[in-house]
Formats: C-alpha cells, sequence, structure tokens
C-alpha cells in the first residue's frame, strides 16, 4: 500500500529544489500543456519556489479553454433543439459562447446536463428514447478513448438516439506548432502525465528531434514535478554545455511507458480518425483533432443535426489566446481579476476549472500586506 | 481534464470493476485496460479505468526521493554540527 503522502515529502522537495537552483545557470523556460499541471504549479506554490531565471510557462492544456467560440456556439444551438438533451462534462457549462452559455441555456428551460462520464450520456439515451442525446466531446487523449469506446457500446447496443460533437484535440501536433513559432524560446516540455498513459512518451520523440527541445512525461504530485523539471534542466544543461540532443524522459514511471495503452490506442483508431483541427485563438493546428471514421458516422452530431449559429464574438480585452500560448501571465491581462473574475468570466481560462487564469486567481493573487 | 485518479480494484464483474479509491467505492469500465485484475491499481478517468499502475516502479520513485531526503539532512547536519 502507497502512502500518497510520500509524494509531497518536504525534504526531499528541498533536496530538488537544491538541484534546480544548482542547474539554473542563465534563463531557461519551460512549458506545459496540460490543465491539470497548471493547476497542480498553481495549487503547489512552485512557480514562487523556483530561481529567477527560470520561468514555468502554461500552454494550451485546457481542452475546454482551446475549444473553438464556433463550437461552444454550436453547443449552445444543439442544446436549444427541442426534443435534444445536451450532456457535457462540468467545466463547459459557464464558457461563455458568442451570446449565450450552457448554464445560461439550463436555467431559460433547455434541457442540459451535466455528466461524469460518456457512458451517463449513453445511459440518459436509453431511458430516454424519445429524445435526442447529444454529448459534447471536448477532451484530449485522456478522454478520447473513453468516448470511442462509449460511442462504440452505443453502437453495439443499437442505441441510435446518442450522438457526439467531436471537439476532441491531440497534443504532440499542438507542440510542434509551439515549438515552431518564429521567435519562440520553450527550452523544455513538461509532457502530460496521463495523456501519455494513452499514447506513450514515444508520442514526443518527433518533436524532441526535430526541434531538440527535451521533453519530460511527468506526474501531477509536487514531487513529480520537481523532479521532472530537474530532469529537464539536466538535459538543458547537456544541450548548452555539451552539444547533446534533446531526448524524451519518463518521469512518471508508475503510470506511463512508451508505448502506451495499446487497447486504447485500438479504441480510437477503430471509431475515429485524425483530422486537422481549429484551437480556440491559436488557428488550425494539422493533423490535431479527431473526427468519426466512417463506420461510425452516424453517431457524429455535426452530421445529424441542424444547428443556428449566431455571428462569432469573442469578448474584446480577452488575452486568453496569448495566455495560452504561454506568451503572457494571467495578470498581465487587463481583465483579470477585475471585470474577469471565477464568479464573473469573460474568458475560457478564468471560467474551466483548469484554465489559467482560474489556477491563478484562486492560488497565486498573493496581495502585499 | 487530465484529471484521472488512482483507486484498487476490488472486485470484477465482467468488463467492469469496482474500484476502491480510499473509502470511497465506484465502478469502472476496464475495455481500455482489460489485463487488469482484482488487486490492481488503476487509474480512473471518466469512468473508465485507462492504466494499470506499476507499483514496482512507484516504490522505486519514492526510493529515490527518501535518498534524495537523506542526503540533504546529511548535508544539513554537516553544516550545522560539525
Amino acid at each position: 500500500m502507497i502512502d500518497a503522502q510520500a509524494f509531497r515529502s518536504a525534504p526531499a522537495a528541498r533536496a530538488l529544489l537544491g538541484r534546480i537552483r544548482e542547474l539554473v545557470r542563465g534563463p531557461v523556460s519551460l512549458m506545459e500543456v496540460c490543465g491539470t499541471h497548471t493547476v497542480s504549479i498553481s495549487r503547489f506554490g512552485l512557480r514562487s519556489l523556483m530561481p529567477g531565471d527560470l520561468k514555468l510557462l502554461s500552454g494550451p492544456g485546457c481542452p475546454v479553454c482551446v475549444t473553438p467560440l464556433e463550437e461552444i456556439d454550436w453547443a449552445i444551438g444543439a442544446a436549444r433543439l427541442p426534443g435534444v438533451i445536451l450532456a457535457t462534462f462540468g467545466d463547459m457549462m459557464r464558457v461563455p459562447g458568442s451570446e449565450s452559455s450552457l448554464e445560461r441555456e439550463r436555467a431559460e428551460g433547455h434541457d442540459v446536463r451535466i455528466v461524469y462520464s460518456p457512458l451517463d450520456a449513453l445511459k440518459i439515451a436509453e431511458g430516454s428514447p424519445g429524445e435526442e442525446v447529444v454529448f459534447a466531446g471536448v477532451g484530449f487523449e485522456t478522454t478520447s478513448p473513453a468516448v470511442a469506446a462509449t460511442v462504440a457500446a452505443a453502437a453495439e447496443r443499437g442505441i441510435s438516439n446518442f450522438s457526439v460533437i467531436a471537439c476532441f484535440k491531440r497534443v504532440p501536433p499542438a507542440l510542434e506548432a509551439l515549438a515552431a513559432m518564429p521567435g519562440r524560446k520553450i527550452d523544455g516540455f513538461i509532457c502530460p502525465g496521463h495523456v501519455s498513459t494513452i499514447i506513450g512518451a514515444g508520442a514526443y520523440e518527433r518533436v524532441a528531434a526535430k526541434h531538440n527541445i527535451p521533453c519530460v512525461v511527468t506526474g501531477f504530485e509536487p514531487l513529480d514535478i520537481l523532479q521532472g523539471i530537474t530532469m529537464l534542466l539536466t538535459q538543458v544543461d547537456g544541450i548548452r554545455q555539451r552539444g547533446e540532443a534533446a531526448r524524451v524522459e519518463i518521469q512518471y514511471r508508475r503510470a506511463v511507458t512508451m508505448e502506451g495503452n495499446p487497447s486504447a490506442l485500438g479504441m480510437l483508431s477503430r471509431v475515429l480518425e485524425t483530422r486537422d483541427a481549429a484551437w480556440r485563438a491559436i488557428g488550425t493546428i494539422p493533423q490535431s483533432g479527431h473526427g468519426f471514421c466512417d463506420r461510425y458516422r452516424a453517431f457524429d452530431a455535426g452530421e445529424r443535426l441542424k444547428v443556428e449559429l449566431p455571428p462569432t464574438a469573442e469578448a474584446s480585452g480577452c488575452i486568453c489566446g496569448e495566455i495560452m500560448m504561454g506568451l503572457k501571465l494571467p495578470p498581465d491581462c487587463p481583465l483579470f481579476g477585475g471585470r474577469c473574475t471565477p464568479r464573473d468570466p469573460v474568458g475560457p481560462c478564468m471560467v474551466s476549472s483548469e484554465g489559467s487564469c482560474a489556477a491563478f486567481h484562486k492560488y497565486e493573487m498573493i496581495r502585499e500586506a | 481534464m487530465c484529471l484521472a485518479v488512482p483507486g484498487r480494484i476490488v472486485k470484477l464483474a465482467g468488463t467492469t470493476a469496482k474500484v476502491d479509491f480510499g473509502g470511497v467505492t465506484t465502478e469502472a469500465e476496464l475495455v481500455l485496460v482489460p489485463e487488469a485484475r482484482e488487486g490492481d491499481y488503476v487509474l480512473v478517468h471518466a469512468g473508465f479505468a485507462i492504466q494499470v499502475l506499476d507499483e514496482a516502479a512507484a516504490q522505486e520513485t519514492l526510493k529515490l526521493y527518501a535518498e534524495l531526503a537523506e542526503a540533504v539532512d546529511d548535508a544539513l547536519d554537516k553544516r550545522d554540527g560539525g
């Protein structure tokens, strides 16, 4: 039996911090691309413990935050259709669309339900044969196999009043896009722990080799993150001092292998196929999304329903896009903490429980007395 | 939504399992980890087990942390105690 607190031991943290300070010999920027890392880093106060030359950047790791406004508007439009039950993960509810939100639609009397699992949405479909259940399929590779498996189960059981809005995104193409941005300085990627249980750490080998950027797959406890940072800095030192080549390493060895989860990957390729995808405020990244393959296209909500869309209107002043690309931090936004708060958010980064702005607002708003 | 929680499989029933998260027990689908067995620790996300945890790897990681912690304590003792 393992004591989870052992992954938070203060003496070990001190040792790792000491190592980090030894290894930082000039400006270095490390980027995480996972909402859970964003929250863990803020929640455990890790940013404040880093030496000044080490910048921890937050990338587009929050799947709700990177869902384009048009897709949010589409889900809202679907919820308005008579006979539709819109089922969604909780953190989609309050994301502002161009004119409304799913939460507001529910308040107006439309049937919008929060589910923990896509299987719950399928159960609703089974129990409501006269209604059309539409599930908002938002997530990275941690989530897409679960949704794929649910669609496969729907097909097997002949449940036809169920469809999915395919908003899935893939992490490795996003890393490539970030690394290739002109003028961008990312010295290492803290790679997402749970996405990598599915896709395997080997998925990052291409970006490591092509851009000479070390990639370390890291867990979510404070010691995991500190150890992951130490491993990245060791590589950065090797690259800068001895011209070594960047590599992919696994810190989160208890959960991640180089190959990933073959059953989950098999489920993905059975039900979904990769395609280009639009990322909110970033643009289209090639091969960075999933759609349904021919055999399961009947479950694509986009093919099944006709939805009216309002003109797309991004909130003015919101700099979520720059924040998601690690170019700015939440306090740099003129709306942060004033016009935009968790209670009354403007942009997705403040709404989602895994958004940078929400994490900063909750854990890093320290005022001088 | 990278949020996945580790728990221990206490009972298997076809393709689902009862998973114990330190007192709270819920069901999880095993279709993505068909090799999982009773007694295994799994990561559960959105109602699905997505990976079987490697307990040996976890113990090795903890052993490394304990060694690092000891080394820091030794160094501090040397500095303070002479």
